[in-house]
């Protein structure tokens, strides 16, 4: 059966950003960079949300971002909700891929999957860098989270009002780094992509039917095939990308 | 004891409940969550003679109680489907499968027909003349009633499985097709497949879908599909898959009551991958307070 988390809290923690605690089994969330995915009452297809966090206490901390009518309806929610939840979905990142200076670049809300990432590297004693993308000061959101694990921390905004002003890859040169680890919107990808030639994983973002690979709705193609961002993504690794 | 089993031209189902094509893949994801030996049966991933990569991403899109998919019978054709998929799904799933096929010309559906004729486990060929988000994907043949007639006839000449016609409510007269088809040897009908739709993104002033346009799947087409059923039904001796919008047992009910020997599930499983298994517990429970000793009894008891 689908699973019963219950909000804890649902902050609003930046300009049209909130982060959602829920109460619930965390147990089938084994990497980084998963997803749950969110039935929401009144909305067909559920909401598919990456993982950012597990805390010390079991919980899960989501973070979204409000886009149409289903995210609206979601910041309403309050706590003691209880939602059905379907989760563990996704291959997520494999941190044993990655070098011992992993550099990790997050836009928008591609942010959230990072942190949890960035945790585990750490536990390997792979100290990442951090570079955090956003339109503008408003809607900056888990600098200070990032800089208390201890990771150096950059905030790129396309208008300037804080960090450096420009893209991510604007403050890529800052970095000595020897793997990447990205998520954010695709044409921040691609960015990337044509900006280093250091090796890495990517997650994507697709409009998703089942978000369990059964319905051929989220399918892109790779070096390797047609793939579903779903279940054979969201992460795809450097080499498989097809642009 | 509510009796749940049903029959689709010879073939014996523990229950009514069938996962419909397209939501349902090979089973393999589904068979992750659940045994999904409980079921009926399944109709697997609409299948063609070639391989074939679907259409450009967004493939779906949200609608008002349903969704829009026009993924375009991605599937990695027919022969790896019988070396990869079907060779192992004994391993998973012991019972008979339908098996889903589409094709561009009679000649691709004679082709699927024939390969999978030796294979023990499939038990109906399904034969999709009805996908709207492939131009030519057999929606051709499924809107004029001499088209499918002929693609009924070809594929019955080679079939040595039941053969029942999946049918577009894309059209102005189903039940002219539906006469067609069965006229034409078909040994049950599938209806209905996805109703032609669209959504535009207001904020970039496009179309939500790469495709454009989308089939309706959903909630939101349950009274139609009931309707067509129920019409079809009226005109046909041949046994009749109900489908289109049902997520519940009292729907299951209501569809079979409209004259739906069995019934398939569709986006309902894309929504929740635990439906069937949910409506296969909660049908004997709806039954009994309907009084209902046998499901066979309520088909098509709603005409008078």
């Amino acid at each position: 059966m689908a699973e019963k988390y219950t909000i804890i809290s649902n902050t609003r923690i930046a300009k049209d950003i909130y982060e959602m605690i829920l109460g619930g089994s965390t147990e089938k969330i084994t990497n980084p960079g998963q997803f749950i995915n969110i039935e929401l009452d009144g909305f067909f297809l559920r909401r598919p949300i990456s993982v950012c966090d597990i805390t010390d206490s079991g919980n899960m901390v989501i973070i979204y971002k409000l886009f149409g009518d289903g995210t609206h309806y979601m910041s309403t929610l309050k706590e003691g909700t209880v939602l059905d939840v379907l989760s563990g979905l996704g291959n997520g990142f494999d941190i044993a891929k990655s070098g011992d200076k992993p550099l990790l670049i997050g836009g928008g809300v591609g942010v959230p999957p990072l942190y949890m990432l960035a945790k585990k590297l750490i536990a390997e004693r792979k100290i990442p860098s951090v570079i955090l993308g956003f339109n503008n000061a408003d809607e900056v959101f888990y600098k200070e989270e990032f800089e208390q694990l201890g990771c150096k921390t950059l905030v790129a905004t396309v208008d300037g009002s804080i960090g450096i002003k420009g893209f991510v890859t604007d403050a890529i040169k800052e970095f000595d780094y020897n793997y990447i680890f990205t998520c954010g919107p695709l044409p921040m990808l691609k960015a990337i992509y044509n900006n280093t030639e250091i090796d890495g994983q990517y997650s994507f973002e697709e409009r998703m039917g089942c978000g369990i690979g059964a319905c051929m709705g989220c399918t892109c193609k790779t070096q390797n095939g047609y793939k579903r961002i779903c279940k054979d993504g969201p992460v795809l690794r450097r080499s498989e990308i097809l642009w | 004891m509510v009796d749940l089993s049903v029959s689709l031209s010879g073939l014996t189902l523990d229950n009514p409940i069938i996962p419909a094509s397209g939501c349902f893949s090979y089973g393999r994801e589904f068979a992750d969550l659940f045994d999904i030996n409980i079921l009926g049966s399944f109709s697997f991933k609409g299948t063609t003679k070639e391989p074939r990569l679907g259409n450009p991403t967004p493939r779906i899109a949200e609608t008002q109680s349903g969704m829009l998919n026009a993924v375009g019978l991605q599937n990695p054709g027919i022969d790896m489907v019988v070396k990869n998929q079907l060779a192992y799904m004994d391993r998973y799933f012991h019972k008979k499968v339908i098996a889903n096929i589409s094709g561009f010309s009679i000649e691709e559906y004679i082709y699927c027909t024939e390969k999978i004729n030796n294979i023990e486990q499939v038990g109906i060929i399904e034969v999709n003349i009805s996908c709207p988000n492939v131009y030519g994907g057999g929606i051709a043949f499924g809107t004029d009633a001499k088209s499918a007639a002929e693609v009924t006839r070809a594929v019955k000449a080679v079939s040595k499985k039941p053969v029942y016609i999946k049918l577009s409510p894309n059209v102005t007269d189903i039940t002219e097709i539906a006469k067609a088809c069965e006229d034409a040897g078909a040994d049950g009908l599938s209806l209905i497949n996805t109703l032609l739709g669209m959504r535009i993104d207001i904020k970039k002033r496009k179309p939500l879908l790469a495709n454009k346009t989308g089939g309706l799947s959903g909630p939101a087409v349950f009274p139609i599909a009931l309707r067509m059923v129920y019409q079809v039904y009226e005109v046909v001796k041949i046994p009749i898959m109900g489908m289109g919008g049902v997520s519940s047992a009292a729907d299951v009910i209501e569809m079979m009551m409209a004259g739906a020997s069995a019934v398939q599930i569709g986006a309902a499983t894309l929504k929740n991958p635990y439906i069937c298994k949910e409506i296969i517990e909660q049908l004997p429970i709806e039954a009994e307070k309907l009084k209902i000793n046998s499901l066979k009894d309520i088909i098509g008891v709603a005409h008078i």
